[in-house]
């Protein structure tokens, strides 16, 4: 079974900060982490090709310095990576992001799963997964939290969904999206941790792969950022109670009982 | 289709609003849509239009004129029954290739994710996901999407001027669903797109509804909720009691869930649920803003944390200072039981 894990290095969001001047997010200096959805896809392609055997490339797009994010997949078992990364892909939405990851599985050649996190914590847009399938045209599940049965051909997969769950039955190739219940994800070893440390990252260009120039990059994408703004407050005052917690609870009784709530 | 011109562009036309349909009712999100289309479709002097797709959902879309739908696309086949999105997603494009909409809405929920975004890719248009606000630029007419980026630390705002249809999607309880006029009618448009290889694609083998999912939680009118400071598991015991109390349900934040101090489907936030309840109370939640995003249009808000500083308490309607471990037991002790 071979097995793509689409990846993304993401910046630990609890760091994220403003600029005041520039109103832009200060990317220097914060630091990057492995986004956490995509600790479980790693962690079931490692789960899968342990029963079929086969081989799982971890892949991402991104600046130099995702590397280290394709590293500590290596640390958990994943057998190589591949890292996509060059100044033409600057500005990629998630249509052309997820056109040039469809072209490198291309290039990687005889996949017949692709699995990603449920999103990527810093754009939040559950896109690219979706896109990748759409882009191949290949099957997708998305939101999956449990593989039921897998066979050499396909998986029974359940999808979790807001009124319950779903099972369903993807033949390869397929491209899944997985949330966090699907499993815990391996701390890596120290074995893990020296294949990580002298593996050798391939660094691919868009235009070694075939992607059409037109297609990538900020040209390539549909939608554009015209601006950015600080979240707006909520409007209305706030009523503090500082009393002993006893006092606080009384006066909070008393006015949800004036608002007819309790 | 990319735009070249300003004529491509004049050849689209109309608000679509993607229907959820569970179990052959209309989802309230659905609702929510036409209400938000509304305004977009008056701006361009078009029409508001809802697209129904499934099995047995016919019955369903004469309704949808009452919350602003001027016509209703319906495609109504069994072989729509289980949610097959690639199946879903070439019916969708048949009809956007066909019709034509220069603008496209559909829920930010697990299925809207799944569907949209890959129909947005086949029909090469531009997609913003779980927009909060929608407006129509008053110089060129195109779309403005506005979203939580970056973690939700600023505000984005995003268009799409050389693309057709511009699609959005929105989360659950962000808009407010209009009163309904059942005195309203809408076209029905019936349609037989439905590719003849669909049942060769994925199975859905089995639907399982779970009463207990994440709905009570956006459906109960008071949601106490916990977060980093609940310190454990035991701490969101305390926080049931007071939930039972007031016959309201529990929510937690990502710092909670993460720790797996309760499970994933109570969290609330950009990566949980968002709920827009009638009293959300915040115990010892700092108020990151994917949380706050997922619960601020809640109509009372209520803080207790020991620290007065936090965006949580800032943002607060009430904001009570002091321990959660000595403020909730005594709340749980002036509530009379129900």
């Amino acid at each position: 079974m071979k097995i793509v894990v689409c990846i993304k290095q993401v910046p630990a969001t609890s760091d994220a900060k403003i600029d005041p001047e520039t109103k832009r997010i200060v990317r220097e200096g914060v630091k990057a982490v492995l986004n956490p959805f995509d600790t479980y896809a790693v962690e079931e392609a490692v789960q899968l090709r342990a029963r079929f055997g086969g081989e799982v490339i971890a892949l991402t797009m991104g600046p130099e310095r995702a590397a280290i994010a394709l590293k500590e997949c290596i640390s958990v078992g994943a057998d190589r990576g591949v890292l996509h990364a060059d100044r033409a892909i600057a500005g990629s939405d998630t249509w052309a992001t997820s056109y040039v990851l469809s072209q490198a599985i291309l290039a990687i050649g005889g996949v017949d799963l692709v699995l990603c996190g449920k999103q990527a914590i810093d754009g939040d847009t559950a896109q690219v997964g979706p896109g990748i399938a759409a882009h191949l045209g290949w099957l997708q599940a998305t939101y999956v939290m449990k593989v039921d049965d897998a066979t050499a051909t396909g998986l029974r997969v359940r999808r979790m969904h807001e009124d319950g769950y779903d099972v369903c039955d993807v033949d390869f190739p397929a491209v899944l999206t997985v949330v966090k219940d699907i499993n815990v994800p391996r701390i890596p070893t120290l074995r893990g941790r020296l294949a990580a440390e002298k593996a050798e990252i391939p660094v691919w260009k868009p235009a070694d792969i075939g992607c059409a120039p037109e297609l990538i990059g900020l040209d390539g994408s549909p939608t554009r950022v015209v601006r950015t703004q600080p979240p707006p407050p909520r409007s209305g005052t706030t009523t503090v109670l500082d009393g002993s917690a006893r006092d606080s609870a009384r006066a909070l009784v008393a006015e949800l009982r004036r608002r007819s709530i309790l | 289709m990319q735009i070249r011109s300003e004529s491509d562009k004049a050849g689209f036309r109309n608000v679509w609003v993607v229907a959820e349909v569970l179990s052959g009712k209309v989802q309230p999100v659905t609702h929510e849509l036409l209400g938000a289309a509304r305004p977009l479709a008056d701006a361009r002097g078009s029409e508001v239009w809802a697209v129904v797709l499934g099995s047995g959902v016919a019955d369903g879309a004469p309704a949808l004129a009452a919350y602003g739908a001027d016509a209703v696309v319906v495609v109504d086949d069994a072989r729509l029954a289980g949610f097959t999105d690639e199946v879903e997603a070439r019916v969708l494009c048949r009809l956007i290739d066909e019709h034509r909409p220069e603008i496209v809405l559909c829920g930010a929920t697990t299925r809207g994710r799944a569907l949209i975004p890959r129909v947005a890719v086949m029909a090469r248009a531009g997609l913003t996901a779980d927009c909060t606000e929608l407006g129509i630029d008053p110089e060129n007419g195109d779309l403005l999407q506005t979203r939580p980026a970056f973690g939700g630390n600023i505000l984005a705002t995003i268009r799409c001027s050389s693309h057709r249809p511009q699609m959005s999607t929105v989360r659950p309880r962000v808009m407010k669903a209009p009163a309904p006029d059942p005195s309203r009618r809408a076209r029905i448009l019936r349609a037989d797109v439905t590719p003849s290889d669909a049942s060769l694609l994925k199975r859905v083998v089995e639907v399982f509804h779970d009463a207990n999912a994440a709905f009570n939680l956006a459906d109960a009118p008071i949601i106490v909720s916990g977060g980093r400071g609940m310190k454990g598991p035991d701490g969101f015991e305390l926080l049931k009691r007071l939930a039972a109390r007031v016959g309201g349900a529990v929510g937690a934040s990502r710092a909670a869930v993460d720790a797996g101090w309760i499970p994933y489907t109570h969290q609330v936030g950009q990566t949980g649920q968002t709920v827009q309840t009638q009293v959300y109370v915040a115990c010892a939640i700092s108020g990151q803003i994917q949380h706050l995003v997922g619960m601020q249009s809640s109509d009372l808000i209520v803080a207790i944390d020991k620290n007065p500083d936090t965006p949580m308490m800032k943002m607060a309607d009430i904001a009570v200072v002091g321990d959660v471990f000595e403020v909730v037991p005594a709340l749980i002790d002036e509530i009379p039981k129900l």
